[in-house]
Parts: C-alpha cells; sequence; structure tokens
C-alpha cells in the first residue's frame, strides 16, 4: 500500500527481453492470471453485478454487453470509466482543500458527460466553478490560480476546444517552471474528453495527443481502463507539473473490472509508466486510450492466425515510456503503433523514431502506422468508418509484419 | 538598498533608518521623517461608475524621498541596460521602462507584499519594486547564475514569488487571465489581500482580457486591472489600435479610474482606492496614463511613429523624477545637493551591480535540463544530437 501511495512501480519489464508477466493488481490476478490478460473481453463478460457508489449514493446496475460468462472472486467489482474519473475527483478533493474544479457546466449541470456528477452539491460552488464558454480566459483563470497555490482541475468540454486556451497551457503553464528556474511550479490539471465520438464532424474530433505531448514542460496521460482513469487522474491530480489528462467520450461508458486497490482512496499510478495489457512473443501492439480495446481485440483475432501479439497500453504519452515499449521490440521484433490521431508528425512517428534509435538491430519488418486517416474528420457513417483504426487495420498490419499478408489455413 | 526595506505596509508607519554599516556610500542618512503632507495630484482623477478619489495625497518627507530615490534607481538601471545591450551583452529582448516609473513606485507605496502583481515584458521595474536586486537584475539580463530566474528566464521573465510578483510574461494580454487567477486564488484562501494585473494600452484590446473580466466581475475577484497606457502599442498608436481609446471605460459595468500615471502620489492614492475597492466590490480598472521615452524594446528607435518633440516635451512637462524632486525642494524636504547626491550614489550602485553581474558566470551546461518540470519522475530528456547529449529529468 506504501507502494501505491507513492505511485512508484517495480523496475522496468522484459529489460533484458526475456518475457515477463504482466505486473499484477492485485492478489486476485497474482492466483488467477489466466482470467486478467484479455481485459477488453472480460469487461464485456461479466454477469450482472451491482456496484454501491458511496459518494452518491445510488446503485448502478451495469449490464454485459456479451453473453459470455465468467464467474469471478466476489471481490472483482465493475466500474465505469465515468464513475471511475468521478470517485478519483471526488477522493482528491476530499483529500486537499487547495484542489478545485471549474470548466463549463461542471457544476448545475452535473458535467457535460456527468464526470463531476454530485461534486458541486457535494463541495459546494467555491469548488466546484461553472465558468462561462471563455476557454482562454478560464484556463489563463485556472493557471495563475495555480501560481498562487492552488491546484485547479480544469474541464474542457472537450480537447478541441483546448485550442482556444493552448497559450495559458503552453506558454503560461508548460513553460513557467523553466523559465523562472523552478519559482513558479504549476500543479493544475486539463481534463476532458479528446478524439473522435461518434458522428461529431471534423471540428469536434481531433485527437490532441501528439500536439501536447512535444511540448517539454507538460506531462500527457491517456487513460483507457477504469483503473487507468482513477490512477492516473489522482496522480495528476497530486503532480506538481501541469498534466493534459486526454480522457474518451466513448470510453466513459465502459466498465471494467476494478480490484479493491484500485477502489482504495489511496490508489495511484505512477505517470510515465506503460502497462503490458496482454503478454506475447511475436508482434508488440503499442496504442493508448480506446485503440487498447481496438489492440486487445486484434490480438484476440491473430491469435487464431497462429500470431501471438503483446499489447501495450500506453498510459502516458509524456513522458514516454520508452523502455518498455524497446524492450518489447527487442522481444518481439516487430512493432505496430496504433492511435486515433492524424498520422503526420503522430505518437506512432514518435515511437517509431525511439525504436528504430535504440533497437534498430532487433527490428525484423519495418515499423507500422496504424492511425486516423490523414482527412478532416467527416460526417457521414461510412466515411467516419474509413477515417478511424478499426480491427482489421491493426490485424493486417500485424499479419504485414509478420510477413502474413495471406491469412493461414485454418489451423490444426 | 533602499527599496528593499522600505517596503511597508503603510506609508506612514515608520521606517528603519538603514544600518550604517551599509550605507558606506551615503553621506547623510535619508530623511525618516513622517509627518504628514498633503499634497494635491497634478490632475484629478476621471471616474467611470465609481466616485473618484479625492485628489489630496496624504504622504510624508520619508515617503517623497524614497520615491524620489527608487525612480531615480529605476531610472537609472534602465539607461545603463540600453548601454549594456548596445555594448552586446544582453541580448534578444530587452523592454524598458524608464519614464512609467511612477507606476511602479507608486503602487507599491500603496499595498503591501501579499498583494500580488503580475505584469507583461517590460518587467525590470516592477521586480525591483517588489524587491527584487539590481544584480538579479543585471545578472538576468545577462543571461548568469545570480539572475533572478538563474539566466534561463531573460528580461521578459523576471519573477519573485515570495513577494507575489508573478512576472514577466512575453505573450501580450496573457497576464490579464493569469492575475484574475491570482484573485481567485486569494479570494479561495481569504486573505484579505489583492492583485493588480498590469498590462497596456495594446493589451487592452484582447480578447482574453475581457473574459477574464467577465468572470471576475461574476464571481467577485479582488482583481485590479491596471492598463499602462504610454499610447503606443509597439508602434501603432492608440488610437489606430483601438476604437475607443478610453481605457478606463472599457469594462463597461466595471468601474474605472482615469489616473495621471506620471504623479506617484496620484498612483499611490488611486491603487489605495482600488485595493479598497476591489476587496469589497470585485474587479476595477485603472488607466495610468504614461509614457515610455525608449521605444518599445531595443530594437525600436521610438522615433518612427511620435516626434522626438513630443518625447522631449513629456520629458520636460510631466516626467515623474523632476515631479517629486520639485515637491520635495518646494516643501524644503531636502536641499538640491542632497538630491543630486542621491543620485550619484544610485549611479554608483547600479554600476557595482553591473559590475558583480559580470561576474557571475553562465550557467552550467547541465541547467539546459534543470527545471523543466518541479517532479522529473526520472523522465528522459534529449539535446540536439540525442545520442550524444540525454538527460535524466530529476
Amino acid at each position: 500500500m506504501g507502494a501505491l501511495r507513492d505511485c512508484q512501480v517495480d523496475a522496468r519489464q522484459t529489460e533484458d527481453g526475456t518475457p515477463l508477466p504482466p505486473r499484477a493488481s492485485s492478489i486476485i490476478e497474482l492466483l488467477f492470471p489466466f482470467f486478467f490478460q484479455k481485459r477488453e473481453k472480460k469487461s464485456r463478460g461479466e454477469k450482472m453485478l451491482v456496484v454501491r457508489k458511496k459518494m452518491l449514493g445510488q446503485s448502478l446496475l451495469i449490464r454485459p454487453a456479451v453473453s459470455v460468462l465468467r464467474s469471478y472472486s466476489s471481490s472483482a467489482k465493475q466500474m465505469t470509466v465515468r464513475d471511475a474519473l468521478n470517485s478519483a475527483l471526488d477522493e482528491e478533493m476530499s483529500a486537499d482543500q487547495k484542489v478545485f474544479l471549474m470548466g463549463e457546466e461542471v457544476g448545475e449541470y452535473q458535467g457535460a458527460y456527468k464526470i463531476s456528477k454530485g461534486l458541486l452539491e457535494k463541495y459546494g460552488p467555491e469548488r466546484v466553478l461553472d465558468t462561462p464558454i471563455t476557454e482562454a480566459g478560464f484556463a489563463g483563470i485556472a493557471v495563475g490560480a495555480a501560481y498562487h497555490g492552488l491546484k485547479p482541475v480544469v474541464e474542457f468540454m472537450t480537447f478541441n476546444f483546448s485550442m482556444q486556451a493552448i497559450d495559458h497551457i503552453i506558454n503560461s503553464a508548460a513553460k513557467s517552471n523553466y523559465m523562472s528556474a523552478g519559482q513558479m511550479s504549476v500543479p493544475i490539471v486539463f481534463r476532458g474528453p479528446n478524439g473522435a465520438a461518434a458522428g461529431v464532424g471534423a471540428q469536434h474530433s481531433q485527437c490532441y495527443a501528439a500536439w501536447y505531448a512535444s511540448c517539454p514542460g507538460l506531462k500527457v496521460l491517456t487513460p483507457y481502463s477504469s483503473e487507468d482513469a482513477r490512477g492516473l487522474l489522482k496522480a495528476a491530480i497530486r503532480d506538481p507539473d501541469p498534466v493534459v489528462f486526454l480522457e474518451n467520450e466513448l470510453l466513459y461508458g465502459e466498465s471494467f473490472s476494478v480490484s479493491d486497490e484500485v477502489l482504495d482512496s489511496s490508489f495511484c499510478l505512477p505517470i510515465g509508466k506503460a502497462k503490458i495489457e496482454r503478454v506475447g512473443r511475436d508482434v508488440t501492439i503499442t496504442a493508448f486510450s480506446k485503440m487498447v480495446g481496438h489492440a486487445l481485440k486484434a490480438a484476440e483475432i491473430l491469435e487464431k492466425d497462429g500470431i501471438d501479439a503483446e499489447v501495450i497500453n500506453l498510459r502516458s504519452i509524456r513522458p514516454l515510456d520508452r523502455s518498455t515499449i524497446n524492450a518489447s521490440v527487442r522481444k518481439t521484433n516487430r512493432l505496430i503503433t496504433v492511435e486515433e490521431g492524424f498520422p503526420q508528425h503522430g505518437v506512432g512517428a514518435e515511437i517509431c523514431a525511439s525504436v528504430v534509435e535504440e533497437s534498430f538491430a532487433y527490428l525484423d519488418a519495418p515499423v507500422e502506422r496504424i492511425a486516423g486517416a490523414d482527412v478532416p474528420m467527416p460526417y457521414a457513417a461510412n466515411l467516419e468508418r474509413l477515417a478511424v483504426p478499426q480491427v482489421e487495420d491493426i490485424v493486417r498490419a500485424a499479419k504485414r509484419a509478420c510477413y502474413r499478408s495471406v491469412p493461414l489455413a485454418a489451423a490444426a | 538598498m533602499a527599496l528593499s526595506y522600505l517596503r511597508s505596509s503603510s506609508s506612514r508607519s515608520a521606517n528603519l533608518l538603514r544600518p550604517l554599516s551599509s550605507a558606506a556610500s551615503l553621506r547623510r542618512p535619508i530623511s525618516t521623517d513622517t509627518t504628514p503632507i498633503t499634497i494635491e495630484t497634478s490632475v484629478p482623477f476621471t471616474s467611470h461608475q465609481c466616485e473618484a478619489p479625492s485628489r489630496s495625497v496624504e504622504t510624508n518627507p520619508s515617503e517623497l524621498l524614497t520615491f524620489f530615490r527608487d525612480m531615480a534607481l529605476m531610472r537609472r538601471m534602465e539607461i545603463a541596460a540600453d548601454s549594456l545591450y548596445k555594448a552586446k551583452l544582453i541580448r534578444g529582448f530587452c523592454h524598458l521602462y524608464d519614464g512609467q516609473e511612477a507606476v511602479a513606485v507608486g503602487m507599491e507605496a500603496a499595498i503591501t507584499k501579499k498583494d500580488c502583481i503580475i505584469t507583461a515584458y517590460r518587467d525590470h521595474c516592477t521586480f525591483v519594486g517588489r524587491g527584487g536586486t539590481l544584480l538579479e537584475v543585471f545578472a538576468e539580463l545577462m543571461g548568469r547564475q545570480a539572475g533572478c530566474s538563474k539566466g534561463k528566464g531573460g528580461s521578459m521573465h523576471f519573477y519573485k514569488k515570495d513577494s507575489n510578483f508573478y512576472g514577466g510574461h512575453g505573450i501580450v494580454g496573457a497576464q490579464v487571465p493569469l492575475g484574475c487567477g491570482l484573485a481567485f486564488a486569494q479570494k479561495y484562501s481569504k486573505d484579505e489581500s489583492v492583485t493588480f494585473a498590469l498590462y497596456g494600452d495594446g493589451a487592452a484590446n484582447q480578447g482574453q482580457l475581457f473574459e477574464a473580466l467577465n468572470i471576475s466581475a461574476l464571481w467577485d475577484l479582488p482583481a485590479i486591472l491596471v492598463c499602462e497606457n504610454n499610447h503606443y502599442g509597439m508602434g501603432t498608436a492608440e488610437w489606430r489600435a483601438a476604437k475607443s481609446p478610453a481605457y478606463y471605460k472599457r469594462g463597461d459595468y466595471v468601474p474605472g479610474l482615469k489616473v495621471d500615471g506620471m504623479d506617484a502620489l496620484a498612483v499611490k492614492q488611486a491603487c489605495k482606492f482600488a485595493k479598497e475597492h476591489a476587496l469589497k466590490n470585485g474587479p476595477i480598472i485603472l488607466e495610468m496614463d504614461t509614457y515610455r521615452y525608449h521605444g518599445h524594446s531595443m530594437s525600436d528607435p521610438g522615433s518612427t511613429y511620435r516626434t522626438r518633440d513630443e518625447i522631449s516635451g513629456v520629458r520636460q512637462e510631466r516626467d515623474p523624477i523632476e515631479r517629486v524632486r520639485k515637491l520635495v525642494l518646494s516643501h524644503d524636504l531636502a536641499t538640491e545637493k542632497e538630491l543630486k547626491d542621491i543620485e550619484k550614489e544610485v549611479r554608483k550602485e547600479v554600476d557595482n551591480a553591473i559590475a558583480q553581474a559580470k561576474e557571475s558566470p553562465m550557467p552550467e551546461p547541465s541547467e539546459l535540463f534543470s527545471n523543466v518540470y518541479a517532479k522529473g519522475l526520472g523522465a528522459e530528456s534529449f539535446g540536439a544530437d540525442r545520442k550524444e547529449v540525454r538527460a535524466t529529468l530529476a
């Protein structure tokens, strides 16, 4: 528990290239590891469970999306990403008076996506502030508050609107500690949904991971599961530096299993460490946010064709966990990077460069990049589907990297 | 040095005599006379949506002499910076404040170090007013370790957090929402202090200023927006940039006051008034009618968009230091010689600081990678050739 509070993590995995099991996050995982490897599928196969949410005093019913049933120990609970974020905000606001939340509709509306539900009632209008629709103004005000010692959590209704405030994120927040030689640290979190939703068109669908992650002085986090959401948001709020916390609207309603450890109010994940969601031997697939789910699905399909994929959930785009990525590539010798955003100068480009620089001799195939299409996001459903990476795209790229572009005959 | 210890919460409280050991260059101690004197400001205040304060300002000999000394120091410092820039010891941008000293000095006389100040890039004198030393100024300008930002910031990025001076900002207008954020934090912490967010007539048209003002008014933040109107936004005169150059009125529902920014006593009175107002009623705008003798920066001669007659006219009629000199002499608070001695002493102080700053080394190469984060988490950072230069951030 002490390790959790300090957000430490053990030494890197697979440093010498030998596969190590993924780090167990609960005793259940340790005892029943095979249940926990394909996280995405597991979360859809739950029996009906009722999760009591302490802070809101109401129960949440979670229905299984798919009928594959598995039985679990009674200590494995289900939690949506939405609830994970809400509970993380609640706990951090409770633990530290200096933490406050600011954004459009975060208070009386309960949050545009209900992430801040119940917080206004609990903490009052001095700590949960509804702002006018003036991103440049309120982001600047939040950074100023952080200068003077408070810990703001700024919600952008989507990160597309953060562009109106980007000067404050970069020039007022990210660079201040450096320019002042350490006098002005800025303990602020900018959070909100990032990337494509469904049918929202070009101006509401951009992924900003690459833009923000290129800037020294920022930390950029991209949670996938509920565990990620809780642990990384808590870490972000506790961190003394400006953190850009990129959520995903389509993940808010998704349920994931969470251990008691994750539910504890001291739970925290380290910033800058990726998670190996699925151990594999033949090809490494890196992904973040929603694409982790796609990558895991792709891995299942690949398995049927005899390709054992290792899926890395990046969790942190800046700092980027180059050592985990490189160690994995040194093991598998093949790499697919997956991201939702525009391909040029994207996260995959950086990962590819890093691997070429550090592990060139280990590559048996060119690095493959799967990314959003190099076009503004179209509205029509069929075009939108073509503009966002699909599971088949990841599978196809993995096969290319394994020189198996023709599907194998059915395995014996 | 006078500035660092004569900052008391009220101009009328007894100021300590400078200890003789550090008064080596001063032949006589500065007057510590705090007998109140009442002096009229040069012009009455013009107000918008509020009742203007009286133009009779309470001061005392000690304060007036402090004004004189502090402004003379700031003036000398800026002129010296001009020479250093021309000698190529200062690089990049250098925006000088000479002519505007009364704003920095008058403001400090009305407030405490618990109140916050934030300004743009013309920040050398504001920094000194908050207690920054000449060494820190010159060393920073020359990019040396003894600089207030250890050489990593430069002219536009002076900070002194322990005196609640928050910089030092290069992006025009950004400091205004930041300043309203400081006020937000002050209100949140309930510490009965206010923030002065300074900006120029050029920045006065920025949208984010109005966004921040709207929020400040909605939330009753103790924010005082101070427009240092020197009538030129770089090379563009105010009438070419603003449809309405009545900056003190631009807050609409937010009250405003127009002040002669070349009169330190008027500035003091206005800031005192504004502080009381902000603590009770939320934001207020102060427009300081001031003037800069230099161009926008050292790259700008300052005479292509205004006439030399205009510049020398202001210097003759409205110079802030001359104004205080006349007051001091007419009220018999010091002799001409004493004032000249102060100026000589100040000049020497500046020269000494420059000499000391020149001795300070440039930052170590490893400082390239320091302070990127407050908590580096062992992340990697890279130099231009990443195979050659890498660092682990602490």
